[in-house]
């Protein structure tokens, strides 16, 4: 098979997985968030991810995508080329995967930075304006996503250098899970932050549909339908399932009972940390990343949290930035050069890969965190960031948008 | 007369008022409310944190009645609304000084 060539099987399989993707945003965090929040806040919170969803979508052909995946000037950014898409057939195939077409392999990326810009909004529910949050997403893609991914997945320096990251460990995970600690520090704490779930059956739909299209983010990241794609399938669902399991065990151990948060949540843990690995690891490796992670997002989330006493309302940060982290990490140690050539791990024998791993962990972290901080105090000294006290204890649905979730 | 404010389970409201309705006491106001008893809600428990909800959903009846009628209402809500356990909820009787039928404007026990 000519590797330059349009190849249908391909292209059709990513046709598949970036649908799959876009269910992850709409419905399934909206959704996963939604339900976890108070049900004065459902309307805003299911909001904060559509229009996060919109926003990118519209940034992204006009632009975003020429910037992160252009041809690569100096390691650090896309040429910028070819602006709304101007001067690209139907036919023209992608540079960074070439049996499918440009388009597809655009619409692909677009999901991922979707998705990234959408998680945020968890850990600042209920207490953001929403006018704050309109310019939040699109500023944040372009100054925080669309570097990070051209470095990592556009050929830029930190590819170059060798870090793996198979579907966006800290492309999407980490770097989502700092800039929303960042975001809520700065925000400050809400007045009422108890987690008491007001309709804890839409966060298991979400959870649900997040599991399902996450089979398209990771398995449509081996941009091609063949054995690494389904390698990528296999290790994603015994990582997230193994991910469950350890939740459930860790909150009997804990309470003495097991509850149906704690597993989607120990679900979703296992997901996010075997998307940097998912294309690079073992059955056995999967099994070890997912089960390990529980423990750590679990500890982030009951000691760390109230330890320093920052109001992740939806634990973004716990969830996400510890696993991802925890899975950047893991990937450096169990990434099996028999599953896939480009990765090889510490216990393959290449303790190399720990320090590529670092270094796109730490880079990460600075250049989300960093500019996190200063998006979050332009628009505060602009647009104002945080609702009134009196709209938050209203409740966000009827003071920022004159409507109610429920009429009953 | 009477008012008989019945506070029971959510899910008796219905078995309630149809044993009320046998024994031909109609006249009935419900009202969804949250409350309390001795024993302050439950705990409920979420990622690792617990939390108290003290106050848990219940169904109040407000019901008047011709005094010689009252003690019947009270026995049927006690037989359909009693489970045996905690949070089976709570009857008040008090007394009424009047009652007014709006269409017709009759008054006192003619007007229940
Ligand atoms: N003293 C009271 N005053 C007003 N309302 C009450 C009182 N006691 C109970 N209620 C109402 O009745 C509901 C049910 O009370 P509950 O049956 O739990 O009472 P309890 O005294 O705790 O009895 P049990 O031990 O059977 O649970 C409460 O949620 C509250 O709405
Ligand atoms: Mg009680």
């Amino acid at each position: 098979m000519d590797p330059t060539a349009l190849n249908s099987g391909d292209t059709a399989w990513m046709l598949t997985s970036t649908a799959l993707v876009m269910l992850m945003t709409v419905p399934g965090v909206a959704l996963y968030y939604g339900g976890l929040v108070k049900k004065e806040n459902v309307l805003n919170t299911l909001f904060m991810s559509l229009i996060a969803f919109s926003i990118t979508s519209v940034i992204w052909v006009i632009y975003a995508y020429q910037l992160a995946f252009g041809t690569d000037v100096g390691g650090l950014i896309g040429n910028g080329a070819n602006l709304f898409f101007s001067g690209i057939s139907s036919t023209t195939l992608a540079p960074l995967a070439p049996t499918i077409p440009i388009t597809i392999y655009a619409a692909f990326e677009l999901v991922f930075a979707a998705i990234t810009v959408a998680l945020i909004s968890g850990a600042v529910v209920g207490r953001m304006k929403f006018k704050a949050w309109l310019a939040f997403v699109p500023l944040w893609i372009t100054i925080v996503y669309v570097p990070i991914s051209h470095w990592v997945w556009g050929g830029g320096w930190l590819a170059k250098l060798g870090a793996l990251d198979f579907a966006g460990g800290t492309v999407v995970h980490l770097d989502c899970g700092i800039a929303a600690l960042v975001l809520c520090i700065y925000l400050g704490s809400r007045k009422d932050i108890r987690l008491l779930p007001h309709n804890l059956g839409y966060s298991v739909i979400g959870a649900a549909l997040l599991w399902f299209g996450w089979f398209g983010f990771n398995a449509g990241s081996a941009l091609a339908a063949g054995g690494l794609a389904s390698s990528a399938f296999l290790a994603t669902n015994t990582a997230t399932a193994a991910g469950m399991i350890s939740w459930m065990i860790i909150d009997i151990i804990k309470t003495g009972k097991p509850t149906v948060l704690g597993a989607i949540t120990g679900a979703v843990c296992g997901l996010v940390a075997i998307t940097p690995a998912c294309g690079y690891v073992t059955v056995t490796g999967a099994l070890i990343i997912g089960f390990a992670t529980s423990f750590f997002s679990y500890y982030a989330m009951t000691w760390l949290k109230p330890r320093f006493g920052y109001d992740d309302s939806l634990d973004v940060f716990a969830v996400h930035g510890i696993s991802g982290l925890w899975g950047a990490l893991a990937t450096g140690l169990f990434a099996a050069p028999f599953i896939n050539s480009l990765g090889v791990g510490l216990f393959y024998g290449n303790p190399m890969q720990m320090v590529w791993q670092l270094i796109d962990i730490g880079t990460v972290v600075v250049w989300s965190g960093g500019w996190t901080l200063v998006l979050a105090y332009v628009l505060d000294k602009t647009i104002g960031l945080r609702v009134e006290q009196e709209e938050e204890n209203e409740g966000l649905d009827i003071t920022l948008h004159e409507e109610s979730g429920y009429r009953i | 007369m009477k008012e008989i404010t019945a506070i029971i389970r959510p899910d008796k409201l219905e078995v309630v008022k149809n044993a009320l309705q046998e024994i031909k006491c109609n006249g009935v106001t419900v009202t969804e409310v949250k409350g309390r008893g001795r024993q302050l809600g439950v705990t409920e428990s979420y990622r690792g944190r617990d939390y108290k909800v003290d106050l848990l959903p219940k169904t109040r009846l407000e019901i008047i009645v011709n005094d010689k009628d009252a003690d019947d209402v009270i026995d049927t809500i006690l037989k359909t609304a009693q489970t045996g356990d905690i949070g089976d909820g709570k009857i008040f009787i008090s007394p009424v000084e009047d009652v007014v039928r709006i269409r017709t404007g009759e008054r006192g026990e003619k007007a229940v």
